[in-house]
């Protein structure tokens, strides 16, 4: 359903996309993850036809962007990481007049978008101006207005950003319900647990080009499973601390002296080994200040890959699950 | 492989579409007209009153008489900037980024925002028929006289709204657009025949006044609303002798080549 094949967008100082290949079969789902400035809005941007690539070509829907960019618009749905939604306006009001521009007439348009709204739980706030929602439902109501004319294709750029917690779940419930209904869609996430909850494929792109692309479980298993990383309370310490971890996990053990951690994946059962470190530290008299289970994130998956950090604010996704030292 | 192209109807419902959207927002903040609408009525207490001892228009013309259909086409070209502001905002809400991945009319932005300020204008010419009325402007020609003299500060105010609008996507923020327009807007409503007679500027100048579309817009107004006298009598030249005619040619012009010019704009501005 898309076909992107060695896009290049070159702007005056940077190159946003250097020669990237994306496909998405119909009724699928590929994530394109990487972090802020990564190339994946210009990518979004080019197959949504609001920018036009420097070399290469994109068909979408069967539609070449470059020739047909009206064709291609008529069969997208597209919701961006700023939610596209007039503030003045009603959330009612708002889809009614996506309905029309997307050509269809007013009976259908005004039914559509009460249908939409009863469906994203925006029903209640229909007719209040958007710029009173918060911004879940902002977004929400982005997400309908892409699905306003049930286009064969959805492309939906960093749905998750900036939301809080609840809001994301609820986001994720929503576009898993979209997924389950066949949508194919194109979606880009810093997050890896986004991707790994709701695409069949990823792909990892850093500086404008492609650098891994497979299954969610494909890509774990380069970047290995779960981590367990150690804070001890003695600078002088961290190596004594990464032997006691290397003798129980699989993967490479990383240290940073400066935050006086160790980090290295395990396989299996990551509680068993966590207790099996505990151990090992308790044995070898290493005062531990932190220690901590998480499962790899974008950072993990940039460090295997590039061997350097996503530079992005991961902080917050680092979902640990505390044990008491 | 053929690009999809839309029929005109679509291009103008696309536009009514959107203009319509523009009218919901005046709806609901109205704070935004109050203020664009209380400087018109400043201009004619200010001339009126201020300059209106000082500046005589002519023998058997009272100056306020005079001066009122000078300020309708001040402020009608002063308004534009209204739709130049409109746009440099619009560009940078994230509904455009919305519009442009619709399969619509890629003027209907355009012509939507020219459009909805259509009733802006209306509203604006209203209250400063009503300000005229309050300090003795009369239209003394009768009913169709005075809706042509509407209709063609109508037309000349939706022409000067597409040069605004294109000026509104060449900015790079709204805050800039005032006073862009400002050069534009000051010297055409200022050196013309708008607030004082045509034979007191200097040769030189003098015909720069003269074949100002803002004096002929001025005149014509003047005419059709019966605020001449013979004790000032035209000046022989055929912008003048011509008014109506010669307004009309300028709408034509400035449409022929802003609408154009202002769609390549927007497609330039809006693919950042």
């Amino acid at each position: 359903m898309i076909r992107a094949t060695g896009l290049v967008k070159r702007y005056k100082n940077t190159v946003a996309l250097q020669g990237l290949d994306l496909v998405v079969p119909e009724g699928k789902v590929l994530g394109l993850l990487g972090p802020n400035g990564a190339g994946k809005t210009t990518a979004v941007r080019i197959l949504a036809t609001l920018l036009a690539a420097d070399e290469g070509s994109a068909v979408v829907a069967g539609v070449d962007v470059k020739a047909d960019p009206m064709g291609v618009r008529a069969k997208i749905g597209l919701s961006g990481q700023y939610a596209a939604v007039d503030e003045h306006l009603t959330g009612y009001e708002n889809l009614e007049m996506v309905g029309r521009l997307y050509g269809m007439g007013k009976s259908a348009s005004a039914a559509r978008a009460r249908q939409l709204l009863e469906r994203f739980d925006l029903a209640d706030a229909a007719d209040r101006p958007s710029k009173t929602y918060s911004g879940g439902m902002r977004r929400r109501l982005d997400l309908a207005g892409a699905l306003v004319a049930e286009p064969p294709v959805l492309i939906l750029d960093e749905p998750t950003t900036g939301l809080d917690p609840r809001s994301r779940q609820q986001m994720w419930t929503v576009i898993r319900d979209l997924v389950s209904d066949g949508a194919t869609l194109l979606l880009t996430t810093q997050y890896l647990e986004e991707a790994d909850l709701l695409a069949d494929d990823i792909v990892v792109i850093d500086h404008g080009r492609a650098i891994a692309r497979g299954t969610a479980d494909q890509l774990k298993a380069q970047v290995g499973g779960e981590r367990i990383e150690v804070v001890v309370a003695d600078a002088t310490r961290v190596d004594d601390a990464a032997r006691a971890l290397g003798t129980v996990a699989q993967g490479e053990v990383q240290s940073d002296v400066s935050r006086r951690s160790v980090t290295a994946a395990v396989e299996g059962d990551g509680a068993g080994r966590l207790m099996q470190v505990l151990q090992n530290l308790r044995d070898a008299q290493i005062e531990v200040l932190d220690v901590g289970l998480r499962r790899p994130t974008l950072d993990d998956v940039f460090l295997t890959l590039t061997g350097r950090t996503a530079e992005s604010d991961q902080s917050a996704e680092n979902e640990k699950e505390e044990v008491p030292a | 492989m053929t690009a999809t192209k839309l029929s005109p109807m679509r291009v103008a419902s696309d536009g009514w579409v959107v203009a319509k959207r523009n009218v919901i927002k005046i709806k609901r903040v109205p704070e935004i007209l109050v203020f664009v609408l209380i400087s018109p009525i400043m201009f004619v207490l200010l001339f009126a009153y201020v300059f209106g001892g000082a500046i005589d228009a002519g023998a058997g013309l009272d100056y306020k008489e005079f001066l009122v259909g000078g300020i309708f086409a001040q402020t009608v070209v002063f308004g534009a900037t209204f739709t130049g502001a409109g746009l440099a905002e619009d560009m940078q809400k994230g509904i455009i980024d919305r519009f442009r991945s619709l399969p619509m009319a890629r003027s209907a932005v355009l012509i939507g925002r020219t459009t909805s300020d259509i009733v802006y204008n209306v509203l604006s010419l209203i209250i400063m028929a009503l300000t005229g009325l309050v300090v003795g402007w009369r239209a003394r020609e009768g009913l169709f006289d005075m809706l042509a003299g509407f209709a063609l500060l109508l037309l000349f105010a939706y022409a000067i709204s597409w040069v605004m609008g294109y000026v509104g996507l060449l900015v790079p923020s709204p805050e800039v657009i005032n006073n862009a327009s400002f050069i534009v807007i000051m010297p055409l409503t200022f050196v013309s025949n708008a607030f004082v007679p045509l034979e007191s500027f200097p040769s030189g100048l003098r015909q720069f006044v003269e074949w100002n579309p803002v004096s002929a817009v001025t005149q014509a107004v003047r005419e059709l609303f019966g605020n001449t006298s013979d004790a000032v009598p035209v000046p022989d030249v055929w912008s003048m002798q011509n008014p109506v005619l010669y307004t009309l040619i300028w709408v034509v012009i400035i449409l022929v080549i802003f609408v154009p010019l202002s769609v390549r704009q927007y497609r330039i501005a809006s693919s950042r």
